[in-house]
């Protein structure tokens, strides 16, 4: 065991509702453009969604995507994507020390809601469900359906952590790699719920389903007038290693892992627990072994309900206070909110900034809300802030059930 | 249905389960899983969509007259003689 192996990520494949590679959408991010729409869904008609909108049959036939799930097939994109961006030889590539960690929000419910919907044409008379339903469903099945694609014969599982999954895929990938269990993962996180009506109706229910007259105005986290999550799908799956393996290979690298923390509030079923998140930050830059001035961007999580946004920042004002250089924008107000994959989208959209020097904005901030205040540092509001040389990355993620994710990602140097 | 419109009707289903496959060439007596690529799960697939399209129950003890085109033909026939023929 290695536990102090540098990990390296030097592979990205995504999708995501303004784009099917990192390149564009880290154009769509600079230039301010949204990626969410009006979408119809089962029972309530039409609703605002992020969208996918990449080459299913890219990388799958048509009977894997009809067999397959969703998740499946976002994840079998991404991880493709991703181990040709990693510029790897795939047929040399040792296949039983190649891990696939997946992170997920929920899984199932699409597939699950299709067959009562199914059944109901037919009494609800259970031999017209279908024999597909559990392979569809198990929580394995977007990592299994990646290792079915690249024949990965390592490990494959996901990480269901609500919406904390995106870090918590890298987390355990960099874990694993750490351990010696694997020598690459392919790592991130993935959401199809989208196709779910219930995560829509559930929201609703919850008071906290965006609305708006303009689709691309509906996710405004920070802003006075926010009025809840906007639902997207999408996947982001990146290749990470060891930079000794990388640095053989004279692989490409995007970026190193320097840190990361998980904790519980243990305090709501919903309700963010700034304090605790505020600890998972303090924990997550003890281990980068930097202090809170090393950080340029910081990536919110907020998702423009009221008091979600509220707590991030009284979180963020803790730790990062008077630290008046950072940068802190939202991925969200462009694509909505995409479960699972949000934390590996939104840290990876931020990502480019080692090359650009770019902290990409928050849109739709027209009119900041007071309370949504996090001190000396400014959120990015609707343009993005040149920095010049970025160094560090801190990129939250959180969930139901008071789940913290918190994952740093520094500009790699030797 | 004519045993015509029942290899339509088993054609167009095949079409949806497979849609990879040419099967412009299939032959009556020979397995489709020797011809295609067709597996246990999308065979169940031909039985499930016979049941919820056609309201046609295969017990399990005869799902091997469906290995073939022209078993399953035969054996549909005279369970799906006063059903339509889609339109």
């Amino acid at each position: 065991m290695k536990l102090r192996d540098r990990i390296v990520i030097t592979g990205v494949g995504l999708t995501c509702p303004i784009g099917n590679s990192l390149p564009e959408f880290r154009a769509n991010l600079l230039e301010g453009r949204s990626g969410v729409g009006p979408f119809e869904t089962r029972y309530i008609g039409s609703v605002l969604a992020g969208v996918c909108r990449y080459d299913e049959l890219k990388y799958q036939k048509r009977k894997e995507v009809r067999r397959g799930t969703r998740a499946g097939s976002i994840s079998i994109y991404s991880a493709n994507e991703a181990v040709r961006d990693a510029g790897l030889d795939w047929a040399s590539v040792n296949k039983d020390r190649t891990g696939v960690y997946i992170g997920i929000t929920e899984h199932g419910n699409v597939e699950t809601e299709n067959e009562i919907h199914e059944i109901s044409k037919y009494n609800y008379d259970t031999a017209y469900w279908s024999h597909h339903h559990n392979p569809r469903t198990v929580a394995n099945n977007p990592a299994g359906e990646v290792t079915l694609s690249l024949g990965i014969t390592g490990p494959h599982y996901t990480i269901g952590a609500a919406c904390a999954a995106g870090n918590i895929g890298f987390i355990q990938g960099a874990q694993m790699l750490r351990l010696d269990e694997v020598d690459l993962a392919i790592v991130g996180g993935v959401s199809e719920s989208i196709h779910t009506f219930g995560i829509f109706a559930s929201f609703k229910s919850q008071g906290a389903l965006a609305s708006h007259a303009e689709p691309a105005k509906a996710s405004r986290p920070f802003d006075k007038a926010r009025n809840g999550i906007v639902v997207a799908e999408g996947g982001c799956l990146c290749v990470l290693e060891r930079l000794s393996d990388a640095e053989r290979r004279g692989a490409k690298i995007y970026g190193e892992i320097a840190g990361y923390a998980i904790n519980s509030d243990a305090s709501d079923f919903v309700l963010p627990h700034a304090r605790r998140q505020a600890e998972c930050m303090k924990q997550a830059l003890v281990r980068a072994g930097i202090a809170p001035r090393d950080i340029d961007i910081l990536s919110s999580h907020a998702t423009a309900t009221e008091q979600g946004d509220i707590e991030e920042c009284v979180a963020i004002r803790e730790v990062f206070g008077n630290c008046e250089k950072l940068a802190i924008n939202n991925t969200k107000s462009f694509i909505g909110h995409a479960m699972g994959a949000a934390g590996a989208l939104e840290l990876l959209g931020n990502v480019p900034a080692f090359q650009d020097g770019f902290a990409h904005a928050t849109i739709n901030l027209d009119d900041p809300d007071p309370a949504c205040d996090c001190g000396a540092p400014q959120i990015v509001a609707n343009r993005p802030r040149s920095l010049g040389q970025v160094n560090y990355i801190l990129n939250n993620s959180f969930g139901m059930l008071g789940i913290n994710s918190v994952l740093i990602v520094k500009r790699f140097t030797e | 249905m004519n045993p015509e419109d029942i290899r339509q009707v088993l054609l167009e289903i095949l079409g949806r389960i497979v849609p990879d496959e040419d099967l412009s060439a299939l032959q009556d007596d020979v397995p489709f899983r020797e011809q295609i690529e067709l597996d246990s799960m999308d065979f169940l697939d031909i039985v499930m969509e016979l049941r919820k399209q056609y309201r046609i129950q295969i017990p399990e003890e005869d799902y091997a007259h469906l290995n073939t085109m022209g078993g399953a033909v035969n054996y549909l026939t005279p369970l799906m003689k006063d059903v339509s023929a889609p339109a």
